[in-house]
């Protein structure tokens, strides 16, 4: 569905992009992981053939966004990373005028609008102005938004960045029915948990560069531990601990914050830590997730 | 299903422009419905009251207004076609810059459109034909206010609606083209700046005769005195051969202002 290689983007002299490379098939759900202002938004603006590249190739659904356009749109759904909707016309205004952008008959638009607003739980908020609408209830309108033109490729930027954890599990729940129908979905997120929910394979990104691909357990077993204790001596006294601890377990990682020991087996870790005398503050042992290769990957944090 | 498109034809317009203007003018007309109905009404009743403060009002003090052919007219007949030609300017104005500078730079509504098949051309032109639409609307409304007052003088005062929309088109177009190079408020306010003096010195109320040459100069270069002359011509029936020239500056202006536009739009939107 989309091929992008040596993909570039300059602003002046800034690089937003530099030079990637990946491949999204049909069917399979793509996510691009990484901080803010990693290059996840313009690399999605350049698939989504609204920016044209500096460099490398691109083609989306066969074609090059440069050419065309418009055909590739027709063939997309949008979820930009902030709301867009139509603050001047209701929920149903929104998706039956979205439908007509794509040209699609008025009658087939508004039978479409029907079921998207139950699709989206919002068929009783059908002729309420976006403005009434909660953030989540937003969210879920500019998803239903782009399934409007039925597309084949659906691309969603941070989609439930700023919502509550309900607002959360219930857009996810959604997005993954839309994947097993078969929508080929490309997402950018930070969360981790999102990545981990939404994406059968992503790369990680950094500086505008991918610092590593597979599935979400791939990347884990590669770069990470299958469990990781977290232990909190206090904020001045994480450096010394750390010290003290530096032949347990395969890894360690000192935040300002915490330390992290990265283990295949972290009770066992939490034994050891109390073997030699040091008494954490709080101490807690989890599987290790998306955020721990990007820290092992970058040796940052996703959020800050 | 196929999970490539078979290629077709690419570049030049095909990037720019999708046919689907009316999908553009569609949506305005659905916001209009839902959300600004009384703006609407505002912007027929503000040149019905001037006409009845001046023309009525006023024009009892003043008596009639001789024409350059010669020809007397009562002073409402005289300002009729006058505020006729400004509200279709301020109507054009108004809606392909501060409505068009909203729309762009806060409501985010073209970037939602532009992730569509619509291309900027479509944008453009569903954005101007609205605008036409409507300054159609409210000519139609005024030519019947003064139908009813008997400040159509000629036959001709029918040819003053098409008059009206091609002067509407040409601040239009060129309003877009303004707005497309702007980047803030303080620079909006330059518009205003441009049309308050060209509103009060164009010939709307009085005939430029009374200034000295040069200034007529000036004025004869803008474009709200080409609009007063042509649409006062067909609503009194005093159409010398010049009145032709009126035309054809709208038209340039046209020209000028789709062709900036078109190129601004390219650069904004497709970077």
């Amino acid at each position: 569905m989309v091929a992008a290689r040596g993909l570039t983007k300059r602003f002046g002299d800034f690089v937003a992009v530099d030079g990637i490379d990946f491949e999204v098939a049909p069917g399979e759900s793509f996510g691009l992981l990484g901080p803010n202002g990693a290059g996840k938004s313009t690399t999605m603006r350049m698939v989504g053939a609204v920016s044209a590249r500096s460099g490398g190739d691109l083609t989306v659904l066969g074609l090059d966004p440069d050419d065309h356009g418009p055909r590739i749109r027709a063939q997309l759904g949008v979820v930009p990373q902030e709301d867009n909707l139509d603050g001047e016309l209701t929920a149903r205004g929104n998706l039956v005028t979205y439908g007509r952008y794509f040209g699609i008959p008025r009658s087939v638009c508004a039978q479409r609008a029907t079921e998207l607003l139950e699709f989206a739980q919002l068929s009783e908020r059908a002729d309420a102005k976006v403005d009434e609408l909660s953030g989540g209830m937003k969210r879920r309108l500019t998803i239903a938004r782009a399934l409007v033109n039925e597309p084949r490729l659906l691309m969603l930027d941070e989609p439930t960045t700023g919502l509550d954890p309900q607002a959360r599990h219930i857009l996810w729940d959604r997005l993954f029915r839309l994947k097993e129908q078969g929508t080929t979905l490309v997402v950018t997120t930070h969360f981790m948990d999102e990545a981990e929910q939404l994406c059968e394979r992503l790369v990680v990104v950094d500086h505008g560069q991918i610092m590593a691909e597979g599935s979400p357990a791939e990347l884990i077993r590669r770069y990470s531990s299958r469990e990781v204790a977290e232990l909190r001596f206090g904020t001045d006294r994480n450096e010394a601990a750390a010290r003290v601890l530096a032949e347990v377990g395969d890894r360690l990682e000192i935040l300002p914050d915490r330390v992290l020991v990265y283990a295949s087996d972290g009770e066992a870790i939490l034994e050891q830590v109390a073997a030699r005398g040091l008494r954490p503050t709080t101490s807690l042992v989890r599987r290790s997730s998306l955020e721990d290769v990007f820290l092992r990957l970058t040796g940052r944090s996703l959020i800050e | 299903m196929s999970d490539v498109l078979a290629p077709g034809r690419s570049g030049g317009v095909s990037a720019l422009y999708a046919g689907n203007a009316r999908a553009v003018v569609a949506r305005n007309l659905a916001a209009t419905k839902t959300s600004n109905w009384t703006v609407v009404l505002s912007g027929f009743f503000e040149p019905v009251f001037y006409l009845f403060a001046m023309g009525v009002g006023l024009g009892t003090y003043v008596g009639d207004v001789t024409l350059p052919s010669g020809l007397h007219v009562e002073y409402a007949a005289y300002i009729a076609p006058g505020l006729l030609a400004v509200s279709a300017m301020n109507g054009a104005v108004y809606d392909s810059t501060w409505n068009v500078f909203f729309k762009m730079r806060f409501a985010r509504l073209y970037e939602a459109m532009l992730a569509t098949s619509l291309g900027p051309l479509d944008v453009a032109f569903g954005e101007i034909s609205y605008a036409l639409l409507r300054g159609a609307v409210y000519a139609t409304g005024f030519l019947t206010v003064m139908q009813v007052m008997g400040l159509n003088l000629s036959w001709t005062a029918v040819l003053a609606l098409p008059a009206v929309v091609l002067v509407a088109f040409g601040f239009a177009s060129f309003g877009m083209a303004i707005t497309s190079l702007m980047k803030t408020f303080q620079q909006m306010d330059w518009i205003n700046i441009v049309l308050l003096p060209m509103f009060l010195l164009s010939a709307t109320f009085f005939p430029i005769s009374v200034y000295p040459a040069p200034l007529q100069w000036l004025i004869q270069a803008m474009p709200l005195w080409h609009a007063v002359e042509l649409v006062r011509g067909l609503t009194t029936g005093d159409l010398p051969p010049s009145t032709w020239w009126h035309v054809v500056y709208f038209v340039a202006m046209i020209g000028i202002g789709l062709t900036v536009t078109t190129r601004r739009l390219r650069a904004l939107f497709l970077a």
